[in-house]
């Protein structure tokens, strides 16, 4: 099973059968409970129960059905989105600009944009919370957009970065030398060369702030509530199977996205 | 076409000044602005969303209301209260990093030899948590550990025990959750630092005379250390601050210092305290990435 | 004719590195110049200084007399060969020929005509709407030229264009390149560490090593006259004897030097030995007589390769074909002797 030509003289399966056997044991372990509320979601009875003794659309009814539900989707939707928009701007912009730049200044602004990423987020979350409400602006969405495109920054810069990483400069190099300014350069040669990474940081960025439970839990609330703070809420004060709906459904997108990029890497190589 | 062959062999020095200096050094400032330019937007961004507001925390924890230098909301994290949570914190934080690096290890090592296909399977397994939102997963195991869930179902029936076991709403439960979120960020650092080890070497152990185990000991594992600390590192620290999974499967009974600080501010309003067990949080999180470094640098490092 | 550079002082530190150190240099109107030195000489510094991607510290770049060297990399108006041909992977063939003319605006039909144009001056024209992924590197090599010239610079610079061709192909491409500069006539500067391409190539060659401008000649006279030490053994097949000099008096192992140039140094000489120069037994008119013990004669091929202890204990490699210099075969502690005419003999300075 293993591909290591040099052991194979010196060592069999036989031997390895444990390492085997781990591994099998620790992907069960990682994988069932993402899969495994998907069946118990189509349960009909009040509790979670696996196997469903009888099976039904019940939960998803009454999420579909529910205008909270569907209101906090929407909220989170309409966060994610310009999170992902500009998070993926700045962050692609601060790469560039960051770039094979040596010195205190830009050593500076590289911590700065890896600050997000560190400082635990239950602090995030009640500073901003604290500064918010001065500023009256706990519960907006524009608030909430503000400090997710923040938390997103480091993984677009990381994203883009590793990109740069494997870019040829030359590239860059050459189409200025044929006549391409600095913003031409970066747009028609760069910019399409890197855009995988660019659209990885962009998946990213939108992930973490559709995700993001603890600043969303703080700053909000009300009609502007997102999906995380209501499932959070729900899951911490009753066991309410609407969740395993909800949650089968974004295991599902997740499921799908993997798939689609697998397939897509098949095709390019 | 050659008028004629000059022979500059020493340079020349002119005592004129260095021709065009002072316009290539603005140049060069220019650009270096302009490159600094590009990062200025996002920075201010996380300077008024996070250094101004967790800032803020720092001064509100070491000032009282009059605005007076006080070292009282330093002093209370002695009681015994705070004690207990900071315990619980590093056991919590310790055992989970412990579990993840014991658990990881293997599968970083069996995604990074085996054949593709199989490679890709394993990727699958550790992306998709990774991918999977906490919440949701969280909420899995909730399902799965509670008294009627699947897990104590399974252990009846195997005759293992007669009652359900107490396997949520403790520690058990919330060490089982978090290991279960951390262990992509431990698998996917040393996964890189595997792929990057000469398959080479292992030959030229064995060539040398080292048994597979000698071999795996003395020349793969110490290639490893760099990607291994860094994930375990990052898990660890992540452990420290997390809030989430110890809230769900915690069951209150397992009262972490996120949980604390969050509880300080929704249940009590104490603004001071809750900011002096956050500056301990920063400052224990930068200790530790700071040990890692260190410790990384001690054992060599990646090369 | 355009297309003249002057080079002034150009000075470029890194910390306490010079990477050039007051380099200057005059190309004429359509001359085919190269850069050439070791790797780390400061040649592909100094060739980036020119495209405008390094920015040295002073100095003056002017090319028909305007300054240059201030200029941002795309107000240049020079076409750029690299090493790694640098062809953008996500165009075909034609738009990439066709790039440097987008950028200059030029009508959409024009574009094209005069993208395939210099397409067909490298021979690629019936590959134009190929894909960059499948071309091979030679084809590469063309299309890059294609698009560095095709918007008629006053200057090519090309980075070792052809250091990733294997032996044959770089050779052909070599000859083919010097036609092309003959045939488009634009001033040219090319770098590369291999002298033997410099030769070939350049009307005239730089030589460069620490950051400074060694020798600066036609390729026979960089050959011929070299100005030392370094020149002489980085061009040609080259050995060296020591020679002595004292008050004025050259000596070359207790014997007097005969030698057409006088001596202007004052320390130490050393007398340079090419294989083609050098008679394996007594010329006519004076020359330089040198006595040997063969330890070691390698076979190789059209060659053998003698490996020789001189008369002061030193040793030498000479390459000699015994058909040629009708002698016999030489074999380890045979007695040989060699001469060096006086017009054949040069004597350089430098550090061994």
């Amino acid at each position: 099973m293993l591909n290591t030509p040099v052991t194979e003289t010196q060592i069999t399966h036989a031997n390895r059968l444990w390492l085997y056997a781990v591994v099998t044991l620790v992907t069960i372990f990682l994988v069932v409970p993402c899969i495994l509320v998907v069946p118990m979601s189509f349960s009909a009875s009040e509790y979670l129960e696996f196997p469903p003794s009888e099976l039904s659309l019940r939960w998803y009814r009454a999420f579909l059905g529910s205008p909270e539900w569907l209101g906090a989707l929407w909220t989170s939707i309409k966060v994610a989105v310009p999170v992902t928009f500009i998070a993926t701007a700045l962050g692609t912009a601060a790469a560039w600009g960051l770039h094979r730049r040596f010195g205190l200044l830009f050593t500076l602004s590289r911590s700065l944009y890896m600050l997000p990423m560190l400082v635990p987020l239950i602090l995030i979350a009640v500073g901003v919370f604290f500064v918010y409400a001065r500023l009256g602006i706990n519960g907006t969405i524009g608030g909430l957009i503000a400090a997710h495109t923040m938390l997103a920054l480091p993984f677009v810069l990381i994203a883009v970065g590793n990109g740069l990483t494997s870019f040829d400069m030359n590239q860059h190099q050459v189409s200025r030398s044929l006549g391409a300014s600095e913003f031409v350069a970066f747009f028609t040669v760069t910019l399409p060369q890197i855009r995988i990474s660019v659209l990885s940081g962009a998946v990213f960025a939108f992930v973490t702030s559709f995700d993001e439970v603890v600043v969303a839990l703080y700053i909000s609330s009300g009609k502007n509530e997102t999906l995380t703070r209501r499932m959070f809420s729900n899951i911490r004060d009753q066991v309410d199977p609407t969740v395993a709906a909800i949650s089968s459904l974004l295991v599902s997108v997740v499921i799908i996205g993997m798939v689609l990029f697998l397939l897509l890497r098949k095709e390019e190589a | 076409m050659i008028a004629e062959t000059s022979l500059s062999v020493t340079p020349r020095r002119s005592p004129r000044r260095p021709l065009n200096a002072q316009t290539l050094r603005v140049q060069a400032r220019r650009e270096r602005l302009g490159r600094i330019g590009l990062t200025l937007p996002g920075s201010i961004l996380i300077c008024v969303v996070l250094l101004i507001p967790v800032g803020w925390l720092f001064y509100l924890s070491a000032f009282d209301a009059a605005g007076n230098l006080t070292w009282a909301n330093y002093e209370r994290l002695g009681r015994s209260l705070y004690l207990r949570s900071f315990f619980t914190t590093f056991r919590v934080a310790g055992i989970v990093t412990l579990l993840t690096v014991l658990m990881g290890y293997p599968v970083a090592y069996m995604m990074s030899h085996a054949r593709p296909r199989m490679a890709t399977v394993i990727l699958v397994a550790v992306m998709l948590p990774f991918w999977t939102s906490v919440l949701v997963r969280t909420y899995a195991w909730l399902v799965l550990l509670q008294r009627t869930g699947l897990v104590n179902g399974w252990l009846q029936s195997l005759g293992l025990t007669n009652e359900p076991l107490a396997l949520v709403h403790n520690e058990l439960g919330t060490i089982i959750g978090m290991t279960h979120v951390m262990l992509p960020f431990l698998i996917l650092p040393l996964y890189a630092s595997m792929k990057a080890v000469d398959p080479a070497l292992m030959k030229a152990a064995a060539n040398c005379g080292a048994t597979p185990a000698q071999a795996f000991r003395q020349v793969y594992f110490p290639q490893t250390i760099a990607g291994l600390g860094a994930g375990a590192g990052l898990v660890f620290v992540l452990c420290l601050g997390f809030f989430v999974t110890p809230v769900l499967l915690g069951g209150g009974r397992v009262y972490m210092w996120a949980m604390q600080i969050g509880d300080n501010i929704s249940l009590y309003g104490n603004w001071g305290s809750a900011s002096a067990l956050g500056v301990v949080l920063v400052l224990a999180t930068g200790l530790v990435l700071f040990a890692i470094r260190i410790l990384l640098k001690l054992a060599g490092g990646p090369r | 004719m355009d297309g003249q550079v002057a080079i002034r002082e150009v000075q470029k530190n890194y910390g306490s590195f010079k990477a050039l150190d007051g380099v200057s240099l005059d190309i004429e109107p359509g001359e085919f110049v190269t850069l050439l030195g070791p790797s780390g000489s400061g040649k592909t510094t100094l060739l980036n200084v020119l495209a405008g991607f390094t920015r040295p510290d002073s100095g003056s770049v002017k090319m028909d007399g305007v300054e240059f060297l201030t200029l941002p990399p795309h107000k240049r108006d020079l076409g750029m060969v690299f090493q790694s041909y640098a062809l953008f992977p996500h165009m075909s063939v034609l738009k990439n020929v066709g790039y440097p003319l987008k950028l200059r605006k030029v009508a959409k039909g024009e574009i094209d005509r005069r993208a395939r144009a210099a397409l067909d001056v490298v021979k690629m024209g019936h590959l134009a709407d190929r894909d960059i992924g499948a071309l091979s590197g030679g084809q590469r090599q063309r299309v890059a030229l294609a698009r560095a010239m095709v918007f008629e610079p006053k200057i090519l610079l090309m980075d070792e264009p052809l250091s990733a061709l294997d032996k044959n192909l770089r050779e052909h491409m070599q000859i083919e390149l010097k036609r092309l500069h003959d045939q488009l006539g634009t001033t040219t500067v090319y770098v590369t560490h291999d002298q033997r391409e410099a030769l070939t190539m350049s009307d005239r060659i730089a030589v460069i090593n620490n950051g400074t401008l060694v020798q600066y000649d036609t390729p026979s006279r960089l050959y011929d006259h070299p100005v030392n030490r370094f020149v002489a053994e980085f061009i040609g097949e080259s050995g060296f004897l020591p020679v002595e000099v004292r008050e004025g008096r050259l000596t070359l192992f207790g014997e007097p030097v005969v030698s057409r140039d006088p001596w202007r140094g004052d320390t130490r000489a050393w007398m340079l030995v090419r294989p083609e120069k050098l008679a394996w037994r007594e010329p006519e008119g004076p020359a330089n007589r040198v006595d040997a013990t063969v330890c070691e004669a390698i076979y190789q091929g059209d060659s053998f390769l003698l490996d020789l202890v001189l008369p002061d204990g030193g040793t030498i490699d000479v390459r000699c074909n015994p058909h040629t210099a009708n002698i016999a075969i030489p074999s380890s502690g045979d007695k040989i002797s060699f001469w060096i005419s006086r017009d054949n003999t040069v004597l350089v300075e430098g550090e061994a």
